[in-house]
């Protein structure tokens, strides 16, 4: 009896041995240790023995089962971990150095800027407002004190529409209406007026490389008790710092628009030099940005502010420039052209 | 305009300054100084007064001639010359061996087997005016070999200032107006004009001279004669030539001297020809030839001066040809008179002509200048042709006069306006120097504003800051932040949501932005066949392709698409810009917002990619708004409407914009197998709609139990009403799980989804509900498939 023990463990270790995956290893379980299998079987074959012989032969068989029980586990195990090393093992090694799929959406520059300027605006507390690109000659020119006979009503420069209205040819044409706007927080609640208006503007001009009739600029205003052009020049020179990301120095020099006295042309240190001076700034130093100036007190009138009491500034930025200075676009046309060879490249920058 | 340092200096003295850092100044308080400075005369070095002593002819040469010079060394100077008009005894400009001329270096040179040992040379050579018929022939008496710099001003300084800067500033279009800046920059005084005394001529008869227009504000004139002279003197003609202007005789120069040293245009006319000087406009409109031999059109808005009724100038612009100065013109009238700015800058544009005389015009040029400018001209001629006698006494009529303009101010308005401190005496200093007249007391300050800036230049009291900050310089002011108080700022509702828009469309969707014009484009549409609505048109579009405002993005968006066929096999665009839908009651445009959106595929069916933005919008209107679209099916009546499949966007019962497809004839012309499919909402409406709160809804605890149910059908929407006329708060979700098509027609598989958060539902209460829905379908005609 002893002896079938001992041969019947050999066979179930060779067996075992041989068996390669979970399911044979399971059927060797069934075999030997299932309800009907030998090792369970061997205690069958018992009821001849004594009762010291079944004991010692039970025992031995017990032992068996329970080595047997520990072996498939272990087997198991086993298989389990080659298994899992195969399916590591069947993993390929990916080429990571082929060239990504950058496809995606696009923001058209113009709103890349726009929304860096806004940051920067937004940051000083300063209200982003939007406004209709159809005006009145009012709004254009009259509330702007640009009177009947300027220059800069000619008809050559506007578009003018059938009923009168034409198409704004700045974005100052937003001034009377913000000052409406804002006025009463102003004069009863003392709020400063802080604005900027971004939008797109027109003029009646042929268009080249360096000409469009349709371009965006940003203006801005601020109006309060005691705004001073020592404020003025403070506000341009962090704003515009912040704009470009750079310590710049401004200067300003006269310059004439109706809607504002004293009236400013606005220098920045060059970008590329720094102010000492190199072909992209024609070897000046500076680069001509944007006109700027003390609210005029016409315009705040017809804006319904006292001039008497309140005083403010406001500058005019050329959003569709600086988005050709930042990219480095060489013609302005691109920007309207619709060319997604063009355009798809502004994913974002913001 | 061109500026001459040399003319500044007769006026100002600049000794002992760096008078590139004054134009860099002047730059910064006055007017835009352009980059580039002309050193005149610095290329040209060693050039001396020389006689001719001899003249040969060259033996081989028709043109050469052989010279012996004299530069006052006592030895004679071989040289080869072929300037036509040498002669011995002329004295000319001459650059003897190591002169320089630009880049060259005179050494000896041999030409046709002589050498020359220097050059005789022309006005041209030197720079000092374009003249290259002959060498120089001089004939001021100085000895020979002084060099010529000491006998003509050849050195100067010559800045260019911005034309358009000046546009304010009427006073800034003479030497003697700049000088008067310089003079405030530098606090130095401003040197009065030489003129003669007028007052001398007072008994001579006048002028017969008569306003019958007021845009004549004044008009001065006297007649002189015996003029012998017609050349200008040297310096006067390098001046003029420095500052832009061509020599052509004594009287021509001298007026464009007067000009470009007060900014008074002149004018010089055969006193034959203006018996009787009348300012007035025509009746009617008359053809007048101007002194360059033009014919032009002249209407009845054009101001002219008349002898009688015989134009003979257009004021303010050009002379006629036929009153010009000629050889036998023995008296002559001089005209110094302003007009009007704005007839005169209207009338320069009716006719095309802008001249150096109408630019000044236009600026308002100061009244005040006419009878100074003659007494400065007569001064000047009697100069130059001492035989010259003046017949007339000055006659002069004052129309209009600019008011007298008084304004008051304190040093707080300054100190609140600058945000510095600027000294009282300060202030005083530099509007004096100005031209200002100020009366301080304390701290009170009463100005009268000059003649030359009170046109239409300083009307108010913020004129004045302009005016000391400019000069005190804004690069020395203190800046400082403003005092104003902090107010927390709310962001513009519809600017936000345009942003997150952006936003969804480019991260999410992977749509590129564009932007378009707001006009249609008659030639672009017409290739695609698709017609331009009519709407408000621009009364002066210079290119009448784009006359008509656009109504829709769309037609708009469907060019681009064309331009971008090649670009990639699928691709979407969008833009927030701008239509006009007619006219509002008010006859205002009516002018709206619009997003629109436009995807192309050449991978998808139509089907597919319509779904696609129907899903966009979908999300869109989820994210920004919480809240469902409808729609309503459309008729189309665009010719780029595909007439299936057109539908109207609705949200809250607003009818936001439309959806549909590409017609395909338009579509066939932009790429023959692509699906093009397009959206347009009101960016403005879309904004106005109530953000709704997330619908949160606690997910329930017990389990949740999903019926599938297949409808034959041609739509989903009166399966989705009938679910929803059920009304079963444990249906939390309803989707499409499939769709296909068999002999019995459509059929749509939904997928219901049932859970309560207080219990397990059971089969048969569920079933119910579903029973219910399948009942009410089965009325309609809609039944289920088994």
């Amino acid at each position: 009896m002893n002896n079938k023990v001992t041969q019947l463990r050999e066979e179930f270790l060779a067996k075992l041995a041989a068996a390669q995956t979970a399911q044979e290893t399971e059927e060797i379980r069934v075999e030997y240790l299932g309800k009907n299998g030998s090792i369970t079987g061997l205690l069958k074959g018992m009821k001849d023995l004594s009762i010291e012989e079944k004991k010692d032969f039970g025992q031995k068989v017990n032992i068996l089962k329970n080595e047997a029980a520990q072996k498939i586990t272990e087997k198991l195990e086993e298989i389990k971990a080659k298994e899992l090393e195969a399916e590591i093992n069947a993993m390929p090694e990916f080429d990571i150095s082929t060239p990504a799929d950058l496809e995606r959406g696009s923001y058209h520059p113009i709103t890349l800027v726009q929304r860096q300027c806004e940051d920067v605006f937004k940051s000083m507390g300063f209200i982003v407002e939007d406004y209709s690109e159809i005006v009145t000659d009012y709004e254009c020119f009259e509330a702007l004190n640009i009177p009947k006979h300027h220059p800069a009503r000619d008809m050559q420069d506007t578009y003018y529409l059938e009923n009168g209205q034409l198409l704004k040819s700045h974005t100052s044409a937003a001034q009377n209406a913000i000052y409406r706007k804002y006025k009463d927080a102003l004069i009863n609640d003392g709020v400063p007026i802080k604005a900027i208006f971004p939008g797109r503007c027109f003029r009646n001009e042929a268009t080249d490389a360096c000409h469009e009739n349709t371009f965006f600029q940003m203006e801005g205003v601020m109006v309060d008790k005691d705004i001073s052009i020592s404020n003025l020049i403070y506000f341009m020179k962090t704003m515009l710092s912040e704009v470009f990301q750079k310590d710049l120095s401004v200067r300003l020099r006269p310059g004439f628009f109706p809607f504002v006295e004293p009236g400013f042309e606005l220098d920045i240190s060059c970008l590329i030099c720094g102010g000492e001076g190199c072909p992209s700034c024609k070897h000046s130093g500076w680069l001509e940005l944007c006109p700027c100036g003390m609210i005029h007190p016409e315009v705040l009138k017809a804006g319904g502010i006292d001039p008497e009491e309140y005083t403010g500034f406001a500058f005019g930025l050329g959003l569709t420039r600086l988005a050709m200075m930042k990219y480095g676009v060489k013609d302005i046309r691109d920007l309207n052209s619709g060319s997604l060879k063009t355009m798809a490249q502004f994913t974002d920058d913001h | 305009m061109f500026l001459s340092m040399n003319w500044l200096s007769d006026y100002v003295d600049f000794s002992g300054l760096d008078k590139l850092k004054l134009i860099n100044q002047f730059s910064l308080s006055t007017a835009e100084v352009e980059n580039e400075i002309f050193f005149k005369g610095s290329d040209i070095e060693g050039i001396v007064l020389a006689e001719i002593k001899e003249v040969a002819e060259h033996p081989e040469s028709k043109k050469l001639h052989l010279l012996k010079v004299d530069m006052g060394s006592g030895e004679l100077q071989d040289v080869v010359c072929g300037a036509p008009n040498v002669r011995v005894g002329m004295k000319t400009a001459f650059a003897p061996l190591g002169a320089k001329i630009g880049e060259i270096t005179i050494a000896p040179r041999a030409l046709a087997g002589y050498t020359s040992n220097g050059m005789c040379c022309s006005e041209r050579e030197l720079g000092i005016s374009e003249d290259h018929e002959g060498i120089m022939d001089i004939t001021e008496d100085y000895p020979l070999g002084t060099p010529i710099k000491e006998i003509y001003d050849i050195d100067d300084i010559i800045f260019e200032v911005d034309n358009k800067s000046l546009t304010n500033r009427p006073d800034l279009w003479g030497h003697y107006g700049i000088a008067r800046e310089f003079a405030a920059l530098i606090g130095r005084p401003l040197k009065p004009l030489d003129c003669v005394d007028l007052a001398a001529y007072d008994h001579l008869p006048k002028v017969d001279m008569k306003i019958e227009d007021p845009l004549c504000q004044r008009y001065s004139c006297l007649q002189v004669e015996n003029i012998t002279k017609t050349v200008s003197p040297m310096n006067m003609r390098i001046r003029l030539y420095y500052c832009g202007m061509r020599a052509i005789n004594l009287l021509a120069d001298l007026t464009n001297y007067l000009m470009l040293e007060m900014g008074q245009p002149m004018h010089a006319f055969d006193s034959r020809k203006v018996e009787k000087l009348r300012i007035k406009r025509f009746d009617k409109p008359h053809t007048f030839r101007t002194l360059d031999g033009v014919d032009r059109n002249c209407d009845e808005n054009t101001l002219m001066i008349c002898n009688g009724d015989t134009p003979v100038a257009i004021a303010g612009i050009m002379g006629g040809l036929d009153s010009e100065i000629v050889e036998d013109t023995t008296r002559l009238t001089l005209e110094s008179a302003t007009f009007d700015a704005v007839s005169i800058r209207k009338s320069t544009v009716r006719l095309g002509h802008r001249t150096d005389a109408s630019m000044r015009y236009e600026k308002c040029l100061d009244p005040e200048m006419t009878v100074p400018a003659i007494a400065r001209f007569v001064r000047l001629l009697t100069e130059i042709d001492g035989g010259v006698k003046v017949v007339s006494a000055l006659t002069d009529e004052y129309a209009y006069q600019y008011p007298v303009r008084q304004l008051s101010f304190d040093k707080n308005f300054v100190d609140r306006y600058t945000g510095i401190e600027i000294a009282n005496e300060t202030i005083e200093k530099t509007l004096t120097a100005l031209g200002f007249k100020v009366t301080v007391s304390g701290d009170n300050f009463d100005v009268t504003v000059p003649s030359h800036r009170a046109t239409k230049d300083v009307t108010m009291k913020a004129d004045i800051i302009e005016e000391i900050t400019r000069i005190y310089g804004y690069d020395n002011f203190d800046v400082h932040t403003a005092n104003a108080p902090l107010y927390p700022v709310r962001a513009a509702e519809e600017k936000t949501l345009e942003d997150k828009i952006k936003d969804l469309l480019v991260k999410r969707f992977s749509l590129h932005e564009l932007h378009s014009y707001v006009w249609a484009y008659y030639d672009e549409y017409k290739e695609l066949g698709i017609e331009v609505e009519e709407n408000i048109k621009l009364v002066n579009a210079t290119n009448p392709n784009i006359e008509t405002i656009r109504r829709s993005i769309i037609p708009t968006q469907l060019c681009q698409i064309k331009t971008n066929v090649g670009y990639a096999p699928s691709f979407g665009v969008f833009e927030i810009g701008r239509v006009v839908n007619g006219l509002k009651e008010d006859g205002y445009c009516d002018e709206r917002k619009k997003l629109c959106i436009t995807l192309f595929d050449k991978t998808k069916s139509v089907e597919a990619l319509y779904y696609e933005l129907r899903d966009i919008l979908a999300i869109m209107a989820d994210d920004l708004r919480h809240t469902a679209l409808t729609y309503k099916t459309a008729q189309a009546t665009k010719s780029y409407q595909h007439p299936r499949n057109l539908n109207e966007i609705y949200m809250n019962g607003v009818l936001l914009g439309e959806m549909g497809i590409c017609h395909p004839t338009v579509a066939k012309k932009i790429d023959k197998k692509a699906a093009i499919v397009f959206a347009e909402i009101d960016v403005s409406l879309f904004a106005e709609q109530e953000n709704a709160s997330i619908a949160y809804q606690e997910p329930s605890k017990y389990p949740e139990m999903e019926i599938d149910v297949t409808f034959i059908s041609q739509k989903f929407a009166p399966i989705g009403e009938a679910i929803a006329k059920a009304n079963c708060p444990w249906i939390k979700s309803v989707k499409v799980y499939d769709t296909y098509q068999d002999e019995s027609g459509k059929s749509i598989t939904i997928r219901i989804l049932f859970s309560d958060n207080e219990r397990t539902l059971t089969k048969d209460e569920v079933m119910a509900v579903v029973d219910q829905v399948i009942a009410d379908l089965d009325a309609q005609g809609i039944p289920m498939k088994k």
